[in-house]
């Protein structure tokens, strides 16, 4: 077995000092750089100390997959290759991480779709992959459009799920991300989502830590289950598999592990406030109005709170970062006040809006909208217009929207 | 992982299940030369089955298992099937995740496992059935073949879906009256060893597991090969007595009777020329050490 000691303070082949990941993301000095979401991503790659990233063409995180390509060739990731497709991309990832090595990957919309299968199996066999999804349409006709949709269909799979909604929170959320996942009470995957083309391919100013820092290396032996590289004991795991069983200790066995894969996001609460300092982010929630959403549909919502101030309507911001685990009490607490909850979304089914409507007490308070879909934009105005709509304020008519 | 790390505290020695005693006491990790022939003397690396009564599939596994040269540092990846019945009891890590994906799964496996121990030998085997290599998972077993990743995949052949309870695959033979072949299968079984060799594999074995010697050098040759040069595979017959209608007795005379010369299963064999060169080289060691320790013990 690996000899376990601290690497804190030694050097690694590229010379970055491993740091203590908490002083590196909340006391190191930052440098700020603008940058586009996909160089963010490469950016925290560099300081992640990833041992194996494996990539695969679609739009809009092919940039960023590729980027992290010449990472390797420069020498900051231990391996890296193009996969054959989204499926057998995310299986590659888990043979990595079963192997105990950090991994990481990227996809998009239809890629998230065709891999699906895997990603429950990467919760149950508590593989701590960290998957970027920049989320884009799943629809046919073929579209490459920003739309959130793909998101609704990760949140039962086990895995953890953070939505960023700035490059800024990209980079920072990606280092940190490691860190909740790699926790031995919760090794987890997390799919660390962001708006297609809105985060990735728009430049931003983003503070970044020092480029000669980087995340302590990842330690299998810490995992929960055995890292499958024969170096403790092998031991016979059952004497009847439980797969052809239907009697009750298998059913038991089959749901006690689903209970831990939920019961394990549930222990990952504690860590992610303390990571990404709360699992909500909250501005003014004592108005009688109050914008819930994720992603860039925040930015938008924050605009059009600003616009609204314009008029004399008071309204609050809540800003969902992470949705699994879920901030139910959170947002019970922060939207105790409001007479009007509006959910904008960048998605035609509104599931955050049906996430919040199953969370708080008199759901009617909950507006699904407004909603964009198939890569429109959501310009702060018709975010005014459904709120002054709803309110009984009269509105001007939004040029194009035939109202 | 050496020999020592599975000894047991004295302390605890006999509260532990007496398969593991075994393990400890005569299981034949770190052996040189071990091969088919330990089976009886020494502790399996296989701990029972829930394979049927006679299973050809029950052999193959025990004879491999006996065969692996390097069972301490070797990792399995298996897929869902009757394999995925075995898995659970055998005594090397070994990993089932999805049905189909286990040449993707043994490909981030290698690389994890090379960046981790770039000085140490982690050898990577793959053993899953007809369905999972050649239908569902076909394009996964190319693409690793394409990569040249290092690591050997072994195919259990019983031509068809035994598990799922009789079902065509793509390795049934023509003709072959199945459920959903109600009319027969309308085409030729698939020829996976030639596109193998097409697709870079460096060696290609299809035969049966009649000859446990056999099946032994076959098994040693495609791991050492896949480990220093690239992509082996293995294609084993290992019928599946229920579904063709034979007897539990019965399986070694199947195998035999379709290893004929004419039959689908007659030995055949690819080697690339740099793995015939390192076969040659591997013959050339074995001797000189053989030379060595005849001379040894002639002087003695």
């Amino acid at each position: 077995m690996a000899e376990i000691k601290s690497h804190i303070g030694t050097q690694n082949k590229k010379g970055q000092t491993y740091t203590d990941a908490w002083k590196m993301m909340h006391e190191a000095p930052r440098n700020p750089s603008f940058y586009t979401g996909s160089e963010v991503i490469k950016e925290a790659l560099r300081r992640a100390s990833c041992d194996v990233m494996i990539a695969y063409p679609i739009t809009p995180q092919s940039e960023a997959a590729a980027l992290i390509g010449e990472l390797f060739a420069e020498g900051y990731i231990g391996d890296y290759f193009r996969g054959e497709s989204e499926f057998a991309v995310m299986s590659q990832c888990a043979g990595a991480a079963f192997g105990g090595a950090r991994v990481f990957t990227t996809t998009a919309g239809p890629g998230t779709m065709r891999a699906m299968e895997n990603f429950p199996m990467w919760a149950g066999a508590r593989l701590p992959i960290q998957m970027i999804v920049t989320c884009r349409g799943i629809n046919s006709p073929l579209s490459i459009q920003p739309d959130t949709i793909e998101i609704s269909y990760l949140l039962n799979t086990g895995m953890l799920v953070w939505h960023a909604e700035t490059a800024q929170d990209f980079f920072d959320w990606i280092l940190k991300g490691f860190m909740v996942s790699e926790e031995p009470e919760v090794h987890l995957p997390l799919a660390l989502c962001c708006d297609g083309f809105f985060v990735t391919h728009t430049k931003d100013v983003v503070n970044l830590t020092p480029a000669d820092m980087c995340l302590p290396p990842y330690d299998p032996y810490r995992s929960p289950v055995p890292c499958m590289d024969m170096e403790c004991p092998p031991v016979r795991m059952m004497r009847d598999p439980f797969i052809m069983k239907s009697n009750y200790i298998s059913y038991a066995t089959h749901a006690s592990w689903q209970q831990e894969i939920w019961a394990a996001i549930e222990r990952s609460r504690k860590h992610t406030i303390k990571w990404i300092n709360g699992l909500i982010d909250t501005e003014n929630t004592d108005a009688e109005v109050v914008i819930v959403a994720s992603g860039t549909a925040v930015s938008q919502g924050r605009e059009a709170i600003r616009l609204l101030e314009d008029e004399g309507v008071r309204c609050g911001l809540v800003k969902v970062k992470s949705l699994r685990p879920w901030p139910g009490e959170e947002i019970r607490e922060a939207t105790k006040n409001a007479k009007h909850i509006f959910v904008p979304e960048f998605n035609v089914t509104g599931w955050l809006a049906k996430e919040i409507k199953a969370t708080i007490p008199n759901s009617e308070r909950v507006h699904a909208g407004p909603h964009v879909c198939g890569g429109m934009t959501m310009p702060p105005e018709i975010i005014v217009s459904e709120i002054k709509t709803a309110l009984g304020l009269r509105s001007e008519s939004l040029a194009g929207r035939g109202s | 992982m050496s020999k020592e790390r599975i000894k047991i505290s004295p302390d605890l020695y006999d509260i532990m299940p007496s398969d593991y005693q075994d393990l400890v006491q005569s299981a034949t990790y770190g052996k040189e030369d071990r091969g088919w022939k330990d089976i009886g003397t020494s502790k399996e690396l296989i701990e029972q089955h829930s394979l049927c009564a006679g299973c050809p599939e029950s052999m193959a596994f025990r004879y491999i298992l006996a065969s692996l040269p390097n069972p301490e540092d070797t990792v399995m990846v298996g897929s869902t099937g009757c394999t995925s019945l075995v898995f659970p009891m055998v005594a090397v890590h070994n990993i089932h995740s999805l049905f189909g994906n286990q040449n993707a799964i043994a490909s981030g496996l290698k690389r994890a496992l090379s960046v981790r121990f770039p000085d140490r030998v982690k050898d990577v085997v793959v053993l899953a059935g007809d369905g999972a290599t050649v239908d569902i998972g076909l394009d996964m077993t190319l693409q690793a073949w394409f990569r040249q990743e290092k690591f050997t995949t072994i195919c259990f052949d019983n031509e068809l879906y035994a598990n799922t309870g009789g079902q065509e695959s793509g390795l049934m033979q023509k003709g072959f009256v199945a459920k959903m072949a109600p009319v027969g299968k309308l085409f030729d079984k698939v020829r996976l060893p030639e596109i193998a060799r097409e697709s870079g594999c460096h060696y290609v074995v299809n035969c049966t597991v009649s000859k446990p010697s056999l099946v032994e050098k076959v098994i040693r040759n495609s791991v050492l090969i896949a480990r220093e040069i690239g992509p082996t595979y293995i294609q084993l017959y290992t019928p599946c007595i229920l579904e063709i209608g034979k007897n539990s007795m019965e399986g070694l005379q199947e195998m035999r009777d379709s290893e004929k010369p004419t039959e689908r299963f007659a030995y055949k064999e690819y080697v690339s020329e740099p793995a015939k060169q390192f076969l040659a080289e591997l013959a050339a060691k074995d001797k000189e050490r053989k030379a060595a320790a005849k001379q040894l013990a002639g002087k003695a």
